[in-house]
């Protein structure tokens, strides 16, 4: 039988899809799961997965091509199969993923492309092989059911991936374990989380009314949401100190870290102490996330996207240096993974290398807080009563007030000043 | 280890409990004067008398009574039915008697009998010679119900359940008499009821199975090996009652399962087991849990169409292959 390539889905919020290159040709044998073609995202430039096996028979979009998700982009069939209603049908997204899924009864049990039933005379063995399925879901995705096994909600669960984001290799592009493991590891080198064991789990708070009172005043007083700025300077000559010892170190490695890895790594743990700031506005409860990943703003030609370093309260100076720069570099490519830009908790913007002082950045929803970075300024500072130079950095954090009021942010920043004045407090 | 039959394995489990305690005999048809239908008996009248071995006229329901009034009466009875085809025509006494004694005397009476003897398909012989019951057997609560697959666990089994206060059932596969394999010589090597055991340690797929299958099983996993498919084979032993503990791990390790068994699927053990599974593992489940079986009907006679009935090699294959999605 003859199956439709459809425009995927490939990033949870894209609409539309630019084909970027075809890797299989008309009339190339095709495998099931073999890539056929590499589509540019909103964000990502994705590579689609042939969902059944045959000869690609007709390419329906050229390259540099946009279509709608849906929309019938090329015919896998057999060499000669008649394919020519599905060709003149082709295109319009109505006639796509729902117009090919065999009329599917939720839990209706239905001939698996696996193991044909076939109940011919001939082929009494298959028909008295007592084999049955317990349940299968029926093929395809147009009735806009996300397909995943048991196991993969749970992992993807676990992962803070979104399950939308995962291309499904199983019956029917069912989601299975390992399509969420391929997500996970995309990110080539990543390295091992450890500590893990420590973290607390994700808790939901519930919202008090007065703090509901708060919330809607505070968005009729400032747009979608309400947003205060709260400014530090930290002396950070102990932390260019550190800095410099750490990369002595890396040196053998030919490895280094920046200011602004361990500006991360401050911020990672500073969020661990204060567990009310590494949260989330959700209407009716505060989500108060058990693991703390933070976004850093990356700037690309056309926009800006931020790679998310997971855990980064338990990983290493060095290991954060190294995703970001490999992260960054993949950012510029486009070619970075939903999982890997999505499900931050908290968010950090520097543009201290641009010789900023000082600004404010915009939070990304649903995060509570970013933290703007300035750049390093030699300046006068009083030090035990006498005037000396030194250098000085300004953080701004913007707060979201749903989440974080004056008095939280200002202690969170507390925490983050003691780490950047003096570094060896992360350990404590 | 010696390496015996399963047929001795059987022997030497009833001998040596004959010998351990002066309450147990064994009774049933040709058990004595012809050492058994399937020569399990064999020599144990001799050396244990006929007061201890017991032939008995063709009477199912007759000498399985006698067997549940001797046990609640203190004495601990191995009744033999030369099939558990034949077993049907007692199952008064099993079901009614036997299974409910304890319960509805208020723990006044215990009924420790060990009803044994073979079980399922052999070769051609038709369908009222070829059931594997123990399925109906396993739905009665009171009873319980062990399937050994390899004569280490006949003696096993068969020693645990003489030594049982309840009625327990032993299902043993005509087809496996023959069957030679290790066996611990230790007069107290006892398997205790209810312990799974995993046969062959794998990653990718649980075959969960038991009884004649096992050995089916292990084949299976074997051609999978050589396929790249790293296949567990759990052997529950006990159906009743059922190790799920061990199910569960299995399940949990590989993520995938396909239930092997020798009875018909429709309410058969593959059905209770996959239903305990997804109630506690689903979150472990990668894909839907597949059965293999008897065809639904009644066992062919005809040998070609017997072959196509029974469950097979290539069916737990291709089951496997398909829960792997391959």
């Amino acid at each position: 039988m003859a199956t439709k390539v459809h425009m995927e889905a490939l990033s949870p919020t894209m609409e539309e899809g630019q084909l970027v290159s075809w890797l299989k040709g008309e009339g190339d044998d095709v495998a099931e799961g073999d890539i056929l073609a590499e589509i540019e995202t909103d964000k990502a430039t994705m590579e689609l997965v042939a969902r059944g096996a045959g000869v690609l028979r007709a390419v329906l979009l050229a390259e540099g091509e946009t279509a709608e998700v849906g929309a019938v982009i090329g015919v896998i069939a057999a060499a000669d199969e008649d394919i020519s209603a599905i060709v003149d049908g082709a295109g319009a997204p109505g006639a796509g993923a729902a117009a090919d899924a065999p009329a599917a009864e939720p839990g209706e049990q239905q001939a698996s492309a696996v193991a044909p039933k076939d109940p011919g005379p001939t082929d009494a063995g298959a028909e008295a092989s007592g084999v049955e399925e317990t349940a299968v879901a029926p093929a395809g995705s147009g009735d806009g059911r996300l397909r995943a096994s048991p196991l993969a909600r749970r992992l993807a669960e676990e992962r803070g991936l979104d399950l939308a984001s995962i291309s499904g290799s199983g019956p029917g592009g069912r989601i299975v374990k390992r399509d969420v493991e391929g997500a996970v590891a995309a990110p080539a080198g990543a390295p091992v989380v450890v500590g893990a064991g420590a973290r607390a789990e994700t808790e939901s708070v519930k919202v008090s009314q007065m703090r509901k009172a708060i919330a809607k005043r505070l968005v009729q007083s400032i747009g979608p949401i309400p947003t205060f700025y709260l400014t530090i300077e930290a002396d950070v000559g102990r932390l260019l100190e550190a800095r410099k010892r750490i990369n002595a170190r890396l040196e053998s490695r030919g490895e280094k870290v920046s200011l602004n890895d361990l500006i991360l790594k401050a911020t990672a743990v500073a969020l661990r102490r204060h567990p009310e700031v590494n949260a989330s506005w959700q209407g009716d409860t505060i989500v108060r996330y058990g693991r703390v990943h933070v976004g850093v703003a990356v700037a690309v030609q056309d926009g800006l996207i931020t790679p998310v370093i997971r855990d980064a309260d338990v990983k290493g100076v060095a290991d954060i240096g190294r995703e970001v720069r490999e992260m960054a570099g993949r950012a510029r490519e486009k070619k970075l993974a939903p999982d890997e830009y999505q499900g931050a908790t908290f968010s950090v913007s520097n543009l201290g290398m641009f010789g900023i002082q000082e600004f404010t950045a915009i939070i990304n929803p649903p995060e509570s807080g970013i933290l703007a970075i300035g750049a390093v300024e030699e300046k006068p500072a009083v030090v035990d009563g006498e005037v000396v130079v030194r250098p000085r950095m300004r953080v701004t954090m913007s707060c979201d007030h749903r989440v974080v009021d004056g008095a939280m942010g200002a202690r969170f920043l507390a925490t983050l000043r003691d780490f950047l004045e003096d570094p060896v407090m992360m350990a404590l | 280890m010696a390496v015996i039959t399963y047929r001795d394995a059987l022997n030497q489990a009833l001998a040596e409990e004959l010998e351990r305690d002066p309450d147990v005999f064994l009774m049933g048809e040709e058990v004595g004067q012809y050492d058994g239908a399937y020569k399990v008996s064999r020599g144990l009248l001799e050396r244990f008398g006929e007061r201890r071995v017991v032939d008995t006229p063709i009477t199912e329901l007759g000498f399985a009574g006698l067997g549940v009034g001797a046990a609640m009466a203190g004495l601990r009875p191995v009744i033999e039915f030369m099939t558990w085809n034949f077993a049907i025509l007692a199952n008064d006494q099993i079901i009614n008697s036997a299974a409910k004694v304890h319960y509805m005397t208020a723990g006044q009476f215990s009924c420790p009998i060990v009803f044994r003897g073979p079980t399922g398909a052999a070769l051609q012989l038709s369908a009222q010679h070829s059931q594997a019951l123990e399925a109906s057997y396993a739905h009665f609560p009171g009873l319980k119900v062990v399937v050994p697959g390899t004569p280490a666990d006949a003696k096993g089994l068969l020693k645990a359940a003489i030594r049982d206060d309840d009625p327990v059932l032993v299902l043993e596969g005509e087809v496996l008499y023959a069957m030679k394999g290790e066996v611990p010589e230790d007069p107290d090597f006892v398997i205790p009821l209810g312990v799974a055991e995993v046969k062959r340690a794998g990653a990718d797929v649980s075959i969960l199975t038991h009884g004649k299958m096992v050995n089916l099983a292990l084949q299976a996993a074997e051609r999978l090996a050589k396929d790249d498919v790293d296949a567990e084979v759990v052997d529950l032993r006990s159906l009743r009652p059922l190790d799920l503990d061990r199910v569960v791990d299995s399940v949990r390790k590989t993520n995938r399962a396909v239930y092997l068994e020798e009875g018909w699927g429709y309410s058969g053990i593959g059905a209770e087991v996959v239903a305990q599974v997804q109630e506690n593992a689903f979150d472990w489940l990668d894909a839907p849990v597949l059965r293999v079986h008897q065809t639904d009907a009644p066992m062919p006679y005809s040998k070609e169409l017997e072959k196509l009935a029974k469950p097979s090699v290539e069916r737990t294959i291709e089951a496997c292959n398909r829960v792997l999605y391959r």
